[in-house]
């Protein structure tokens, strides 16, 4: 028996072991995407650049002694340090600073990035990268995960048919990822048969009624949700089709076969129940994943999605970005994996909470 | 370790398999080839490029095998140098000066006009300036002028195809790589037009210091180049061709390898010992699990260096306490309640002779597939960061290519060859390691074995 108090320590334990590696996480990623402090040095020198370049070509200047100017250029620059916090040391003051922005999700100001309105808001620049990235990725998530699970379904029943077969032997096509079979379907229907855009949102200039807007939006995503599914399809069906395989030759199984059920209740009951649990983790950790985008294929199909954003944050040295990113990313890995901690423990007789330890 | 021979042998029983490990034979032996041929240093050398390398070669050139296809015989590139061909003249002038004056002949027997056209010159003497004169003279006998008293320094390169005067000159103001090669009678039609084919003669007049010498060379640049085609930059991508196969076979065999073994061991450590390392083991993978991949690696390339060997090191790093630690380590939660474990406790066996005699082995079979499987993800990685802009800076591999190919937009000018040649090698390799692979997993895996 598993009591109430039991199963709310082990959960507590779960979190506070989840909070505590989102945050080792984080801070990681901020003295990866900070050269250790190296960054800061960089900074201080554009900004000196900067104050410089501004006061020594100011036609009003003209005249006045170097020495002057000098002594100008180094007040106005503690003074540009002082509003940027470049005047404390990276650790620990900057580095902690950086991190309780991103953690509190408070994400603060981009230093380079600007969003399409002008925005220097972190959480904005995201927010309008993310009805893209989510349209294409959840989109083809879901396509490829339903599809995949009831192809393999259908396979399994039929194990060894012609169709099976075939799956099995295309299987090894998912060795290349979808952005490498996008420069092949770029290749055919845009620069050869010139049927598809060649990549983008939208067309330019875009459609002003929605309905078109939405047509061409469509047309656009056509190639890389190809490309997305032709990577992935195969070996999807491939490993679900080997775990319902597994799944369909357990003892009860066969018992219910025997008792003469339709394959139907079989299939509904007998396979796809017990292995919910794993159906549902596994769909619930792809979806995560679309948060981040993909880098590579947004970048082959030019889609302004938050993976590109990403990209360029990480090229103009934008740490507030990248951290956002990443820490929007733990949260909702470190949520979901608790979610389905607690429904495991909380629903699943399998799993055992605290006792069973020696 | 027998019945894992055992299993290996039963490979031949898999066509798929067997050609598998065929396209993997193949691409060792290329690698093998392409590093005796090509060493790394001169790899390095010829891919980086710069003056005296590639200067010769076409721009864009396809591969010489496109005329099979097409029935067109694209021109190929016709070098003429004064010193192995033409005839020389030298008179002597006053003041020390010579007069030398070179005839080179050239045959053109092409239907498609050349690429472009320059005049590379080598002179021994320093000093002061010297001037040449150069007249075209076209098959049948009609002469144009193409400089005169152009200045010339001690090595030279007279760019024909770039000379904006020659293309005021030319009838309808056509490139001179085609305008030298139209006939007179044909310069006033419209379309299509073609090169005149024939004999062609360039004479090439300059006054030297008497007892120096100068040398010149005509290139006329074809259009179609060897087996794999140039670049932009002139590059046979040959090189890289040959040169990206031991590149991806290194970096998928060695970070497939080394990661996954070090997470094999590991995992089998961190269950039999148990306690707080199994505890740090698993912290550690909730951790890497977090971090994204892709970014870290893009961050590292941006930050620090893109050198494939730091780039792999780190994969490799980040790999280690991935995904599959933790199916690892439930394979060995079982695998360590099997009673000959318990026997080999009771007689008292050391741990590490537990752990790498007994409890390694057992898990072996069943995690060959995936060590193959993992191969193709580690060379496409390497493709990706490239594709990213974050390859190795120097060293030719086929993401290079792509990546150089899109940045050319060379699908959108219809040079298709260029990106096709390395995402099909890519191709072929991911494909054959995944091919041995699942039908490694069809034999360790039982259950999916055709009943």
């Amino acid at each position: 028996m598993k009591s109430v108090l039991q199963i709310a320590r082990y959960l507590a334990l779960k979190a506070v072991m989840l909070g505590v590696t989102v945050v080792v996480g984080c801070y990681l990623v901020v003295i990866i995407a900070n050269m250790g402090g190296a960054l800061d040095d960089v900074r201080r020198a554009e900004v000196r650049s900067n104050v410089g370049s501004s006061i020594f070509l100011d036609p009003a200047n003209r005249g006045v002694p170097a020495t002057v100017l000098t002594q100008m250029v180094d007040d106005l620059a503690r003074l540009e340090f002082e509003r940027l916090g470049l005047d404390k040391p990276f650790f620990p003051g900057r580095s902690l600073e950086y991190l309780f922005t991103a953690l509190s999700l408070r994400l603060g100001m981009a230093e380079q990035l600007t969003s399409d309105t002008g925005s220097r808001e972190v959480r904005r620049i995201l927010a309008e990268r993310l009805p893209s990235t989510l349209l294409l990725f959840g989109t083809s998530t879901l396509l490829l995960f339903f599809s995949a699970v009831r192809m393999a379904l259908s396979l399994s029943r039929r194990y060894g048919s012609l169709m099976d077969r075939a799956i099995v032997g295309l299987a090894p096509l998912s060795a290349a990822p979808g952005w490498f079979y996008g420069i092949f379907l770029i290749l055919i229907f845009a620069a050869v048969l010139r049927i598809l855009p060649w990549g983008g949102l939208v067309k330019a200039p875009p459609p002003k009624e929605p309905l078109a807007y939405a047509l061409s939006v469509l047309q656009h995503m056509i190639l890389p949700l190809l490309a997305i599914m032709t990577g992935g399809i195969f070996a999807n069906v491939y490993r679900w089709r080997t775990f319902f395989l597994i799944y369909s030759s357990e003892d009860y199984v066969e018992l219910a076969k025997a008792k003469g059920l339709s394959s139907r209740t079989i299939q509904s009951r007998y396979i796809l129940r017990p292995t919910m649990p794993t159906i549902v983790t596994s769909l619930a950790l792809l979806l995560i994943g679309a948060w981040q985008g993909q880098i590579i294929l947004e970048t082959v199909f030019n889609w302004p999605g938050l993976g590109r954003q990403f990209l360029a944050a990480v090229n103009l040295n934008d740490t507030p970005i990248i951290l956002g990113t990443t820490v929007i990313y733990g949260y909702l890995l470190a949520g979901t994996l608790f979610l389905l901690e607690f429904i495991y423990a909380v629903i699943d007789p399998r799993v055992r909470v605290g006792g069973g330890r020696r | 370790m027998s019945s894992l021979l055992r299993a290996l042998k039963e490979l031949r029983r898999y066509p798929s398999a067997i050609a598998g490990l065929a396209i993997i034979g193949l691409l060792i032996i290329v690698s093998i080839y392409a590093m005796v041929t090509i060493p790394y240093s001169e790899a390095i050398r010829l891919w980086r490029g710069g003056p005296g390398v590639w200067d010769e070669y076409p721009r864009n050139a396809v591969p010489a095998w496109f005329d099979w296809f097409s029935g067109e015989r694209l021109p190929k590139t016709i070098t003429v140098d004064s010193r192995t061909a033409g005839t020389r003249t030298v008179e002597p002038l006053d003041g020390g000066l010579v007069r030398v004056r070179y005839t080179l002949p050239f045959e053109f027997p092409y239907a498609v006009f050349p690429s472009e056209l320059s005049l590379f010159s080598a002179a021994t003497y320093e000093g002061k300036r010297t001037r040449f004169t150069a007249t075209w003279i076209q098959p049948d006998g009609h002469t144009i002028p193409l400089v005169s008293d152009r200045s010339m320094r001690d090595t030279d390169t007279y760019y024909i195809s770039l000379d904006n005067n020659l293309r005021d000159r030319l009838p309808r103001a056509a490139a001179p790589e085609e305008g030298l090669f139209l006939a007179a009678s044909d310069a006033a039609a419209a379309h299509p037009r073609a090169p005149a084919s024939g004999t062609y003669e360039l004479v090439v007049e300059t006054e030297i210091p008497e007892g120096h010498s100068f040398e010149t060379r005509l290139v006329v640049f074809g259009k179609a180049y060897g087996l794999a085609g140039t670049d932009n930059r002139r590059r046979d991508i040959m090189v890289a061709l040959l040169w990206g196969a031991p590149l991806a076979l290194a970096f998928g065999l060695f970070g497939a390898l080394v990661s996954n073994i070090a997470t094999f061991v590991l995992a089998g450590v961190g269950t039999w010992v148990g306690g707080h390392v199994d505890g740090l083991f698993q912290r550690l993978t909730q951790l890497t699990l977090l971090l994204p991949l892709l970014p870290i690696m893009v961050m590292v390339g941006q930050f620090y260096g893109r050198s494939l060997w730091l780039i792999l090191g780190i994969v490799i790093l980040l790999n280690i306490f991935s995904g599959a630690f933790l199916t690892y380590r439930s394979m060995f939660l079982q695998a360590k309640e099997a009673p000959y474990i318990e026997a080999a406790k009771a007689y008292g066996a050391r741990n590490g002779r537990i752990i790498f005699r007994y409890l390694l082995p057992r898990i072996v079979p069943v995690l060959l597939p995936t060590f193959v499987l993992v191969i193709p993800q580690f060379v496409f990685l390497e493709a990706s960061l490239a594709v990213l802009g974050l390859g190795d800076p120097i060293l030719p591999t086929w993401g290079k290519l792509i990546y150089d190919a899109r940045s050319a937009d060379a699908l959108y000018k219809g040079y298709y060859y260029w990106i096709l040649e390395p995402a099909t090698l890519l191709m072929i390799t991911g494909f054959g390691f995944a091919l041995v692979g699942f039908a490694l997993d069809r034999i360790f895996n039982p259950r999916l074995r055709t009943m």
